[in-house]
C-alpha cells in the first residue's frame, strides 16, 4: 500500500543540540502506527515536525507521494493531520461545540456562526462514537475522557486523514480506555490512520498494526506489531541486552520480602468523608506496602487520610512508640512524613522555579543558618541529588519546565528524600515516564527501602505494584479487603483478589 | 453565552450565574431610583445620564474584547485626552472629519500596543502602561497644556446635542450601535470567538490553528479605536479636547468589565453584561447627586469615591456568591 506519510532523515537541532539526528516513519492509510522511545528519543520532536509546530533542519515529508512544507499547525490541518496533544490542546472554559468547530464553524448566508448547525453536526460526530452529552455545556465540566474523545471528534469533523494521540490514555481509566480504542477502531474501519504514542507497551497490542522504535533521536527499528515480544521492544528502546533485563525483572523495584521491622504507621478501619469506608493498612520500617484496587477503590484517599489531609470519621491511626497520629500535613512532614502527590503539575512542580529551588522548597526552614538561606550546603545537597538520582538538567538552575517528565518526577522524588523522612507516601510515581526513568526511579526508591524507609506506594500498574511491593493491601469501594504477601504474588492473583471480592459485595 | 440561536430563558440564566448579579443590582438600583427620585425617570437626566456615561460605555466594551483575550489595556484613559484635542483641533472641518480622525488616531494607538504585544512579546501591562504615558505626554505637547476649545460654528457640536432620528443624541445612538456591532463580532463571527479561545488557552488556540497573532491584534486596534472614539465623546461632552482628563479611566473601564462577570483572566465574557456593568457604575453616582439634591446629607465628590468603591466590591462579592449557588444548583 502506498505511504500516507512518509518522513525521510529528518533532523531537528536546539541551540546546537540535536533532538532528532536521522529520523524516518511511514504510515499506510487506515493504520494504527505506534511510535515508541523513552523520553528525549525525540518522539515530540517528530510529531511536532509533521503537525507544522517545530520546523525541520534537514530531511523530506511527504503527504500521499507528494512533498510537503507545513510550517503551522494550520497548515498541518488543511493537509488532514490532526494531533490530540498529552495535554489537551483544547480550552475547557468554552463549550463543547466550539472545541470541536473553532476555525471551521458552519456560516449563514451573511457569514455569521451558524450555532444550530454547529451543534447539530457535533452532537452528529460525538453519538457516532456513542457519547450523547449537551454540546452546549463548558467542555471543562466534562471527564478527561470525554474531553479527550471532543479533541478526536474535532479531527474527524475536519475530515482528518492522519490523527496523532500523544499518550492519549494516560489519564484514562479502564472504562474510558474501552470507548477510546472502539473510536480508533471506528477510525481504522473509515480508512484514517492513527499515530499513537503511549508508554504502556500493552496497549500497542491491545490496538497497533505496526510500531516504530526511537532512541537518541533516531529510528532503531520499525516492526509488525504482533512479531514483537514486550521484551524486545524494551531492549530495542533502551538499547540494551533482552537477557541482562530478563534477569534484572521488568521493573527496578524487585520485591524481595525481607523481615519486616518496627511498625511506623497503622490505620485501623479507618472512615473519612471522602468515600474511604473502613480500610486497614500498616506500614513497617523498610517495606514497601502496596495499595491494590481500581480507579476509585479509595487508594489515594486512604494516603490522604494517613497524611493528615482528612480528619477521621471513625477508626484510628497509630505511630510506633505509641504517638497519636498527624491532624495536619505539616505535623505529618515535621515528624518525618513524605507524600509524592498523583498530580505532579498541579500539585507538585513550580514550573518557572529552577531545579535547585524545585527541590529544596520544603526544605528551606533547616536550611536557614541565622536567618539566611545557607547556600553552600544548598548547592551540596542538590548537586548530591542530582548525582544521584540520575537527573538529567543542564544545571541546578535550569527551570523545573524544561525537564522530561521522568526527570521531574525525580526532582520532586529528592524533595522529599532530602527532608529524610521515615515513611514517604507515593501516589503513581511513575505515571506518564519513560521506562527508562522508571527503572531508575524504582530503583532509587528500593535503595531507601533498603536503608529504612517504609512506602505506601499506590499504582495503577498491576505489574509495578507485583514486582514492587512486598506487602500489597487489596482495596474495593472503600474497604480494604485483602492482602497479598510477596513473594508468590503474580499479576493474575492480585486481579483475582480485587475481581473475587467483586463478585462477592454484588 | 454559549448559544443565542434557539432562546431558551431558563438555559440563558443557568449558563450566565456568572453575570447575573450585575443585572439584579442594576434593576434593583433603577427601581430605588424611580421610586425615591421624581426627576429620575425624566427624560432629561436618562438622556443626560446616557450622554455622559457613552464614553465609558465605549472604552469598556473594547477593554471586555482585550480582558477576554487574557490581556489589558492601560491606555484608554490617557488615549481619550489624545484623541480629544485632535477632535477638537479638527472640529473645524466638521464632524464628518473630527470623528474618524480622532477614531483614527486612537486605532493608531492601538496598533502600536498590537505591535508590542504580539510582535515583540512584551507583556501588555507593561507594553499599556508605556503606551499610557506616551499618549498622556503626546496630548499635552500637542495641546500645550491646554484644552482645546471646539468650533461652535461647526456641525461638531450637533453630536451630543441634536437628537437622531429626533428620539435620542447622537452620542447615544453611536454607542449603541458600537455595542450591537461588538455583540455580533463576539457572539457571532470566528474572530470573537478566537478571542474568547485565547483567553481560555493560548497555546491551545495556536494548536487548533486559530490565528492567535490577528486576534490579538484585533483586540487592541478595537480598544484604540473605542478610546479614540471616547476623545470624541469627551470633546463634544465639554466642548473641548480636554489634555488632562482621562485619568483612571483604564480602571474604571476594568471595573465595568469584572463586574460584568467576564473573567480577568480571559475566556469567558459578556458584551451586555459590560454594558450593563457601566451604566451600573454612572448610576452610583446619579443616584448620589439626586440624594445630595434632597438636602438632607451632602457627600463630596470624594466621598462619593469610597461609595463606589464600596459599591463595586459589594456587586462582586454578590456576583460571585450567585455564579457559585447558580454553578451547584446546574451540576
Amino acid at each position: 500500500m502506498p505511504n500516507l506519510i512518509e518522513m525521510n532523515r529528518i533532523k531537528k537541532s536546539f541551540a546546537g543540540v540535536a533532538a532528532l539526528q536521522s529520523a524516518n516513519l511511514n504510515v499506510t492509510p487506515g493504520e494504527v502506527h505506534a511510535i515508541i522511545g523513552q523520553n528525549g528519543a525525540g518522539k515530540s520532536t517528530l510529531i511536532k515536525i509533521l503537525t507544522g509546530v517545530y520546523r525541520k533542519d534537514d530531511g523530506e515529508v511527504k503527504i500521499n507521494g507528494n512533498v510537503a512544507v507545513i510550517s503551522t499547525p494550520r497548515e498541518a490541518q488543511d493537509a488532514g493531520i490532526a494531533t490530540i496533544y498529552q495535554e489537551l490542546s483544547l480550552v475547557p472554559l468554552r463549550s463543547v461545540t466550539e472545541n470541536v468547530m473553532m476555525g471551521y464553524e458552519p456560516r449563514t448566508r451573511l457569514g455569521l456562526i451558524n450555532w444550530t448547525a454547529a451543534h447539530k453536526r457535533t452532537q452528529e460526530i460525538l453519538t457516532r462514537f456513542g457519547i450523547d452529552i449537551d454540546v452546549r455545556a463548558q467542555l471543562g465540566s466534562y471527564s478527561t475522557a470525554i474531553q479527550q474523545l471532543v479533541a478526536i471528534a474535532r479531527a474527524v469533523s475536519m475530515n482528518a486523514q492522519l490523527v496523532i494521540m500523544d499518550e492519549a490514555t494516560s489519564s484514562l481509566d479502564d472504562q474510558e480506555i474501552e470507548i477510546l480504542f472502539g473510536v480508533v477502531r471506528e477510525l481504522k474501519k473509515e480508512g484514517v490512520a492513527v499515530l499513537y504514542i503511549s508508554h504502556f507497551l500493552d496497549e500497542l497490542y491491545q490496538i497497533c498494526d505496526r510500531v516504530t522504535i526511537m532512541r537518541d533521536g533516531q529510528t532503531v527499528a520499525q516492526h509488525v506489531i504482533s512479531e514483537t515480544t514486550k521484551l524486545g521492544l524494551i531492549s530495542e528502546m533502551l538499547g540494551r541486552d533482552p537477557e541482562e533485563i530478563k534477569a534484572a525483572g521488568m521493573t527496578g523495584l524487585g520485591g524481595n520480602s525481607k523481615a519486616p521491622g518496627e511498625v511506623l504507621l497503622q490505620a485501623k478501619s479507618i472512615e473519612t468523608g471522602r468515600g474511604l469506608k473502613d480500610v486497614s493498612v500498616a506500614i513497617r520500617k523498610g517495606e514497601i506496602v502496596g495499595l491494590g484496587g481500581l480507579l476509585g477503590s479509595g487508594r489515594t484517599e486512604a494516603a490522604r487520610a494517613l497524611f493528615g489531609l482528612d480528619t477521621l470519621r471513625s477508626g484510628s491511626i497509630a505511630r510506633g512508640g505509641g504517638k497519636s497520629a498527624f491532624k495536619t500535613p505539616a505535623e505529618a512532614i515535621a515528624e518525618g512524613v513524605g507524600f509524592l502527590t498523583e498530580d505532579r503539575k498541579r500539585e507538585g512542580i513550580i514550573p518557572h522555579m529552577s531545579v535547585r529551588e524545585n527541590m529544596t522548597l520544603a526544605l528551606l526552614p533547616q536550611l536557614k543558618k541565622m536567618g539566611h538561606v545557607d547556600r553552600k550546603r544548598e548547592t551540596e545537597l542538590v548537586e548530591g541529588f542530582i548525582k544521584s538520582l540520575g537527573i538529567k538538567t543542564a544545571g541546578m538552575e535550569q527551570p523545573i519546565r524544561e525537564l522530561s517528565g521522568g526527570n521531574q518526577q525525580k526532582v520532586l522524588l529528592a524533595r522529599w528524600l532530602a527532608l529524610e523522612p521515615d515513611i514517604l507516601i507515593l501516589d503513581e510515581p511513575t505515571r506518564g515516564v519513560d521506562v527508562g526513568a522508571k527503572l531508575e526511579i524504582q530503583s532509587i526508591i528500593r535503595e531507601y527501602v533498603d536503608k529504612g524507609l517504609g512506602i505506601l506506594l499506590i499504582s495503577s500498574e498491576f505489574e509495578e505494584l507485583v514486582e514492587g511491593a512486598d506487602r500489597i493491601v487489596v482495596l474495593q469501594d472503600g474497604y480494604s479487603v485483602s492482602e497479598l504477601q510477596n513473594p508468590g504474588v503474580t499479576e493474575e492473583s492480585l486481579i483475582a483478589a480485587i475481581a473475587h471480592h467483586h463478585e462477592r459485595t454484588a | 453565552m454559549l448559544d443565542t440561536s434557539a432562546f431558551d430563558l431558563r438555559r440563558y440564566i443557568q449558563g450566565n450565574t456568572h453575570n447575573l448579579g450585575v443585572w439584579i443590582t442594576l434593576f434593583a438600583l433603577i427601581i430605588f431610583g424611580l421610586l425615591r427620585y421624581e426627576n429620575f425617570g425624566g427624560t432629561y437626566n436618562v438622556s443626560s445620564f446616557l450622554n455622559y456615561n457613552a464614553m465609558f460605555i465605549v472604552i469598556s466594551v473594547g477593554m471586555c474584547f482585550v480582558i477576554m483575550a487574557g490581556g489589558i489595556d492601560l491606555s484608554v484613559g490617557s488615549v481619550a485626552a489624545f484623541t480629544s484635542v485632535i477632535a477638537a483641533y479638527l472640529s473645524p472641518y466638521g464632524i464628518q472629519v473630527a470623528l474618524p480622525g480622532a477614531v483614527l488616531a486612537g486605532i493608531a494607538f492601538g496598533a502600536l500596543n498590537g505591535f508590542f504585544i504580539v510582535v515583540m512579546r512584551i507583556p501588555p501591562f507593561i507594553a499599556t502602561l508605556a503606551t499610557m504615558l506616551g499618549a498622556k505626554g503626546g496630548a499635552l505637547v500637542i495641546s500645550g497644556a491646554q484644552t482645546i476649545s471646539i468650533d461652535w460654528s461647526s456641525n461638531f457640536t450637533k453630536l451630543g446635542l441634536e437628537l437622531a432620528f429626533g428620539v435620542l443624541p447622537w452620542t447615544i445612538v453611536i454607542t449603541a450601535f458600537v455595542v450591537v456591532l461588538f455583540w455580533i463580532i463576539l457572539e457571532k463571527t470566528s474572530l470573537g470567538r478566537t478571542v474568547l479561545a485565547i483567553g481560555g488557552g493560548e497555546d491551545a488556540s495556536a494548536m487548533m490553528g486559530l490565528n492567535v497573532r490577528r486576534a490579538k491584534m484585533f483586540v487592541y486596534v478595537l480598544s484604540g479605536g473605542c478610546a479614540g472614539m471616547a476623545g470624541v465623546f469627551l470633546a463634544s461632552g465639554f466642548g473641548a479636547g480636554q489634555p488632562l482628563e482621562g485619568i483612571g479611566w483604564e480602571l474604571t473601564a476594568i471595573a465595568s468589565v469584572v463586574v460584568g462577570g467576564t473573567l480577568l483572566t480571559g475566556g469567558m465574557g459578556s458584551i451586555t453584561a459590560t454594558v450593563a456593568g457601566a451604566l451600573l457604575l454612572g448610576l452610583v453616582f446619579n443616584i448620589l447627586n439626586f440624594e445630595n439634591g434632597r438636602g438632607v446629607i451632602s457627600l463630596s465628590a470624594y466621598w462619593q469615591m469610597i461609595i463606589r468603591g464600596a459599591f463595586l466590591f459589594f456587586v462582586i462579592v454578590f456576583q460571585s456568591r450567585v455564579a457559585n449557588s447558580g454553578k451547584r444548583g446546574t451540576h
